[in-house]
């Protein structure tokens, strides 16, 4: 019954009103942290005009922030696109990997091929690299029950040994001087950038998945079954939805835009396969997709939001001296205050 | 000097926003009496009661305990003074035993938790009013009736001595409510006071001391049930609604009749491994009913999944228009025209954080998709479901609405509806009436009897023989997965049925 009444009193609030909310929370986390710097002798306002600026007062700050928000928007689209039919994918990290992984496989081998034929070819080898991986842990979720949540979090480790492996073994330049890398792609296989800044195709590849993925759910038969799985899975199948499909459906595209994230990070900004291609974007791409309840427009705003805070995590190092983890603390205390207050609960359109 | 009731409310008046639940209440409720509180849906009787046990708090009005005023905050504070709730809704948590859920709603309980102790003090109580429940079971494994015994076990342990009941008869079989009539008695005769919420006429007449009737929000007055009848009872209850409430009549259905579904040596397994469906064979035509009487748990539900094919057959086939359908997907059969009311509409029938219109469209989806489903034509939409609240008498004022913000008796209306609407072939009905009071419950049946006019084949799952009997071509007796009993209704009477389907008497 109570539960009943919440949900009553919760109807009917739109979504301006449910971002205006959010930005309260997130303005809360920002002043608790400020609380904390303050107390340990440092000037949280100069602290907050270091990060802002650092990521928004130039044009370089500017171009790094759509480099970095372009994983954060595809890994969290691989996160709400399960979400929606109430899977918990934080396989994105490893998504990513296989995705890199691939890609780096098709490069290596066909790198003599005409830069037309080339790079489709590769993005259409990231997708699969990062589909497999996800479909994998949808499938063992269909056949076996096995939880999704456990399977692709253990899958990560797994991704992330695989590159290990073939950039220490198999695939490592000969002439790297022993470092842990492959050779360098061809002019052919490098992704084109925007202008002479980092800012690559991957950018239209996020923002593409983030309009198709709005427009499916919104206007789709497949939005409205799948939000039908998301809200009564056994009214589904009884209504005759196929959810196994749905499963390993969401879970293979879901990869596959991780793996497109991961694709994009070794042709355009890296040029090669290495350890460490990703600093946790897969992460904070599950967390951008909660903070946005896998609202496709909310996940650019807050791709946006945590893009900053994670440039100007850099910035506060170089010219405050704090730690790094300052932006950490930020980005957690946010997600704890939303996770709090029930807003994540509400994943309708 | 006057006596002093047990429980006394005072002038209860509680409104919520545009509604009037409870205008200025008096009610005196005796020690070791069964008390019932009569009314239709919506009388404002589960208001009432969630006020008694702290859901709510009254706007104005005072309540008395042994005399003395007690404020209410919380359903803590009302077990504290003794007073206990069985729900509708059973509040056991599944995955538990039995005797871990009466525990957990203990106020003491000890760090160390003695589970042999635990099952001696169970069955102190349960021996002596008839309480029995296997302790170790999970409480998923339970029939509805066994829960219920659960639930009375956990007030009684954990120290009430008034126990409220919210309708409590909707989800029992007919044995089985006399047998909870006979622990109201056990329970009386020892000191315990029992409330009875309900809208069924007869049951008040089975069991109660006395009644008090509530129509739209007041009361209408308390009598004895040794000086009443289930006439006056229904005309305080009704008021002059009463005068138009007569039987549903049959008319011959449309068409010739053709055999639409029919089970040949049907077997299945059950949720735990077990045989669910045992050599079950059967058909039905076109324009007939055929209703399934049994107690709850003894196939039926089995029985609809294997139509609807969300449960596969161990032995036997399914014929469907004469085709064999044993292996079709349920998106299939569904597409073939067959509909279902589900036993718990809320749960299986509906997502609930959706709109009544979203709602409204579930099972013929299909109709709607445009470009090869690209996307759904919501105009359309739309105009039908504004139709079919038209022509149904829907009360639902704004189709934009989740369904969870819906009555239970509503989305159980939108349910039947969306269902029949769609004009299927066959109508796998569980509970058409369960929980609807009388005037609802009439709407029903006649929506029921319009399908066999208009040629549907009805499978009626019912534990209320009274509706199984009138509106039947056909019965069939369910008992542990097996038919026992196949009879016209005028072959045949209760009493037979009533043993056949307790496994009283051989087939």
């Amino acid at each position: 019954m109570e539960a009943r009444m919440r949900a009553i009193t919760r109807v009917g609030t739109g979504q301006p009103a449910r971002l205006i909310r959010l930005m309260g929370m997130v303005s809360f986390a920002f002043l608790a942290v400020g609380i904390f710097l303050w107390a340990f002798g440092k000037n949280p306002v100069r602290a907050y005009g270091e990060i802002f600026q650092g990521a928004l007062g130039s044009t370089y700050g500017l171009t790094e922030l759509l480099v970095k928000m372009t994983p954060f928007i595809l890994c969290a689209s691989a996160t709400a696109l399960p979400a929606r039919i109430g899977l918990i994918n934080v396989g994105a990290e490893g998504q990513l990997h296989t995705g890199a992984l691939i890609a780096t496989w098709g490069a290596l081998t066909f790198g003599d091929l005409p830069r037309g034929i080339l790079l489709p070819f590769l993005v259409i080898l990231g997708f699969a690299g990062g589909a497999i991986w996800g479909s994998f842990s949808g499938a063992l979720r269909t056949m076996v029950g096995l939880n999704e949540t456990i399977s692709t979090l253990l899958l990560n480790y797994v991704a992330v040994l695989l590159v290990e492996h073939y950039v220490h073994g198999p695939w490592k330049d000969p002439a790297s001087f022993n470092w842990p890398f492959t050779a360098e792609f061809t002019e052919a296989a490098r992704l084109p950038t925007f202008g002479s800044s980092r800012v690559h195709f991957g950018l239209v590849f996020a923002l593409t998945a983030v309009v198709v993925l709005y427009l499916v759910l919104r206007k789709t038969r497949w939005g409205y079954e799948m939000r039908v799985i998301g809200d009564n899975a056994e009214a589904a199948r009884r209504a005759g939805i196929p959810i196994g499909r749905y499963i390993v459906l969401t879970m293979f595209i879901g990869g596959g835009l991780a793996g497109l994230a991961g694709m994009a990070e070794v042709s355009a900004i890296q040029g090669r396969l290495r350890p460490g291609i990703s600093t946790g974007f897969g992460y904070t791409g599950f967390l951008v997709s909660w903070l946005a309840s896998h609202h496709p427009i909310g996940i650019v705003i807050m791709a946006f939001l945590l893009g900053v805070l994670a440039l100007g995590g850099d910035m506060i190092q170089i010219n405050l001296g704090l730690p790094y983890s300052t932006v950490n603390i930020i980005m957690a205390l946010i997600f704890f205050i939303v996770l709090g207050s029930g807003q994540l609960k509400k994943m309708g359109a | 000097m006057e006596r002093i009731p047990y429980l006394r409310l005072e002038n209860i008046t509680k409104t919520f926003p545009g509604v009037l639940a409870n205008y200025s209440i008096n009610l005196s409720i005796e020690k070791s009496e069964v008390h019932a509180i009569l009314g239709e849906n919506g009388a404002g009787k589960s208001t009432l009661m969630k006020i008694l046990y702290g859901f709510y708090r009254p706007d104005t009005g005072n309540i008395y305990l042994d005399g003395t005023p007690v404020d209410i905050r919380s359903p803590l504070e009302a077990s504290r003074l003794g007073i206990g709730m069985v729900f509708q809704n059973f509040m056991l948590i599944p995955a538990f035993s039995v005797v871990e859920n009466i525990a957990l709603a203990l106020p003491k309980l000890n760090v160390l938790f003695k589970r042999s102790e635990m099952e001696e003090r169970m069955a102190v109580v349960a021996d002596r009013y008839g309480l029995s429940v296997d302790p170790r079971a999970r409480v998923w494994q339970l029939s509805v009736g066994e829960k219920q015994r659960v639930e009375i076990v956990k007030l009684l342990l954990s120290g009430a001595r008034m126990l409220i009941f919210d309708e409590p008869t909707s989800v029992l079989a007919p044995h089985e409510i006399e047998g909870l009539f006979q622990i109201f008695k056990n329970l009386t005769n020892d000191g315990y006071t029992i409330l009875f919420i309900t809208h069924k006429l007869r049951e008040v007449m089975a069991c109660a001391d006395r009644v008090t009737v509530l129509r739209r929000g007041s009361v209408v007055g308390t009598v004895l049930r040794s000086d009443t009848t289930e006439q006056e009872l229904a005309y305080m209850m009704l008021g002059e609604q009463s005068l138009h409430l007569d039987r549903s009549t049959k008319k011959p259905p449309e068409g010739r009749s053709k055999t639409v579904l029919e089970l040949k040596g049907v077997e299945v397994s059950d949720d735990r491994g077990g045989l669910g469906l045992k050599e079950v064979s059967f058909s039905i035509s076109s324009g007939e009913i055929v209703g399934v009487a049994g107690v709850s748990g003894n196939g039926q539900k089995e029985l609809g999944e294997v139509v609807l094919g969300l449960r596969r057959c161990r032995a036997g086939s399914v014929l469907l228009h004469g085709n064999d359908a044993t292996q079709w997907s349920v998106a299939r059969i569904l597409g073939e025209g067959v509909a279902c009311m589900p036993e718990d509409p809320l749960v299986m029938g509906v997502a609930p954080g959706m709109t009544a219109q979203e709602n409204m469209i579930l099972t013929d989806r299909m109709n709607y998709f445009r470009h090869g489903g690209l996307f759904i034509d919501w105009k359309a939409v739309r105009a039908e479901v504004e139709r079919r609240v038209e022509n149904f008498g829907l009360p639902i004022p704004n189709l934009d609405t989740p369904v969870i913000a819906l009555s239970g008796g509503n989305v159980q209306r939108l349910v039947f509806v969306r269902e029949v609407a769609r004009r299927p072939s066959l109508l796998i009905a569980y509970y058409p009436t369960r929980g609807l009071d009388l005037a609802a419950t009439k709407m029903a049946n006649d929506l029921l009897l319009a399908c066999r006019e208009a040629g549907i084949a009805v499978l009626l799952i019912s534990e209320d023989l009274e509706e199984l009997f009138s509106l039947s071509d056909r019965l069939i007796v369910m008992h542990r997965g097996e038919v026992v009993g196949s009879f016209k209704p005028e072959e045949t009477d209760r009493l037979e049925v009533g043993l056949l389907m307790t496994g009283s008497k051989a087939p």
